[in-house]
């Protein structure tokens, strides 16, 4: 299901290579159309029953805290880990190209704009979504097949309100408040990088780099990560909840959940770029 | 046959249901009488679990009537079968116990969402449901730490927490060496006597099935083919129901 689009294109295309046979393709053809439509309108009608289990009582707070303690502060560390090693990159990377051009005095500006608009949130959903996409989409799916969402909902439990909402919330919550440390890590250690190669204080960094921050800029790593992990929180539970046939299952259902997330993210990346510099220029 | 609402818990009409092509339950009609214990035997793959989730609304039918507890569950909303829920309990196959949560969080687990009891009275009462299946002694371990047998104990344990007035069992024995599995067909008997529940037990153990069953019912081809106590069914003269009643006393 991942790769549908590719797959639709290359079917269609080697049909049409092969040239002859197309008419004994066009099942195969069909089949693949009908499977990518049929997992959007699953996804639509997924997300319908998310909508509902979430915005209506009874709220599952005990579950959404644990969550919101396994996604984010469980994954704080990588994240951080993730955020601190851009931040090194970055500086090594881009001193070097703006000494070349007579443009040291930018290197905090550049750093700091770089981490707070784009590396920061996109590495931070990354790092999420195989992280804990991985996670729930095993999760779900090992409760899927073993019966557990089923004893869920027979002991009256709607599954969606419980495991499903919490989750997706949880996600949504916490992809902002890790990117702010992956951008704190970020911007700390590109300080470090820099302040070895050339010394310069901290507080004189942090000035030259964020003077120049206007409001709007502020804007992407709020509605970023938000989105990033919505779409995180959306995917890999939906993976998860739909997993078929056993212990293989699962396993397609980890990986596909991983894949998906990590796609669904850079997609959302393009779009809302796009999107925030039409609205906020 | 006369029935009031009352006298019958579970009243099947006509049921059918199909997976694709495969057709599983083809008109099936049943009923269960309050305290009735009522074993479904049949051949595997014959919809004998797809029936327990008809009646607990995890599947819904093609066609035909389920009520439970004088509703007819069919038509009803999330809201209002999760109400219908809360009087079943079910068993499932591999017992289906939460596995991030321990033995007494599982069986917790309906009380506290279901249920206004305070903490202290909500342990109690946990404590007393596993002692009822002889678990009290392993409160504290996680699923994973205990055998078959363990886990179907809590996993009936969890069943009966809401004092259900039906509960559903999906083959409680299988997989079970022939002592544990005398065991749980002995808790089901106690059960029984104490609790007065009707019951729908779904299984292969012809023998576990005639103690603790009031009635038994083969299903064949997505329907019911003979029904009765085991003698009379042992001495049938249909084909199908004296070959599977032979096979399954070798």
């Amino acid at each position: 299901m991942i790769h549908l689009p590719i797959i639709v294109f290359a079917a269609t295309s080697s049909a049409a290579i092969i040239g002859g046979h197309l008419r004994d393709k066009v099942p195969i053809i069909r089949n693949v159309f009908v499977g990518f439509f049929e997992w959007f309108g699953e996804l639509g009608l997924f997300c319908g029953r998310l909508l509902r289990a979430a915005i209506t009582p009874p709220y599952e707070f005990g579950e959404l805290l644990r969550q919101c303690d396994a996604i984010g502060s469980k994954s704080l560390p990588l994240v951080a880990l993730a955020g601190a090693a851009t931040g090194v990159v970055l500086s090594l990377q881009t001193r070097d190209s703006l000494i070349r051009f007579g443009a040291k005095a930018f290197l905090p500006a550049v750093i700091v704009f770089s981490i707070v608009k784009e590396s920061g949130p996109i590495i931070t959903g990354l790092i999420v979504s195989g992280r804990v996409g991985a996670g729930i989409g095993a999760e779900l799916g090992s409760m899927k097949v073993t019966e557990q969402i089923d004893a869920m909902e027979a002991s009256a439990v709607d599954p969606y309100r419980f495991l499903v909402a919490t989750r997706v919330l949880a996600c949504t919550l916490m992809l902002p408040v890790l990117t702010v440390a992956s951008n704190f890590f970020g911007i700390l250690t590109g300080w470090l990088a820099n302040t070895l190669a050339e010394p310069i204080s901290l507080r004189l960094f942090l000035e030259d780099g964020f003077k120049n921050m206007a409001f709007s800029d502020y804007i992407p790593p709020i509605v970023k990560p938000t989105v990033f992990g919505l779409t995180i929180g959306i995917v890999s539970c939906f993976q998860g909840i739909r997993t078929r046939g056993g212990t293989e299952g699962v396993g397609r259902s980890a990986t596909s959940s991983v894949v998906l997330s990590s796609l669904f993210v850079i997609l959302a990346d393009v779009i809302l770029v796009r999107l925030i510099l039409t609205v906020w220029g | 046959m006369s029935a009031n609402g009352s006298e019958y818990p579970i009243k099947l009409g006509n049921l059918q249901k199909a997976f694709g092509h495969q057709r599983v339950l083809n008109g099936l009609s049943l009923r269960v009488r309050r305290g009735e214990t009522v074993a479904v035997l049949g051949r595997s793959g014959g919809g004998k679990s797809v029936l327990l989730k008809l009646i607990i609304g995890l599947q819904t039918p093609d066609a035909g009537s389920i009520q439970v507890a004088d509703q007819e569950i069919t038509d009803l909303r999330e809201g209002q079968l999760n109400e219908i829920r809360k009087k079943i309990g079910f068993l499932f196959q591999q017992a289906a116990l939460y596995d991030s949560l321990s033995v007494e969080d599982n069986v917790a687990f309906p009380l506290s969402r279901h249920t206004k009891i305070s903490t202290g009275e909500r342990n109690k009462r946990v404590r007393e449901l596993l002692a009822e299946v002889g678990m009290d002694r392993d409160v504290r371990k996680m699923p994973s730490e205990l055998s078959g047998g363990m886990q179907k104990r809590v996993g009936l344990a969890r069943a009966l927490a809401l004092d259900p007035e039906i509960l559903l069992f999906d083959e409680p024995t299988a997989g079970l060496d022939p002592i544990t599995a005398a065991e749980i067909g002995d808790l089901i008997i106690e059960l029984k006597r104490k609790r007065k529940m009707s019951a729908i037990v779904v299984t292969h153990d012809v023998q576990g099935a005639r103690a603790y069953s009031d009635r038994m019912v083969l299903l064949h081809e997505g329907n019911i083919v003979a029904e009765g106590r085991f003698e009379e069914l042992q001495d049938s003269r249909d084909e199908f129901v004296a070959q599977f009643f032979r096979y399954s006393s070798r």
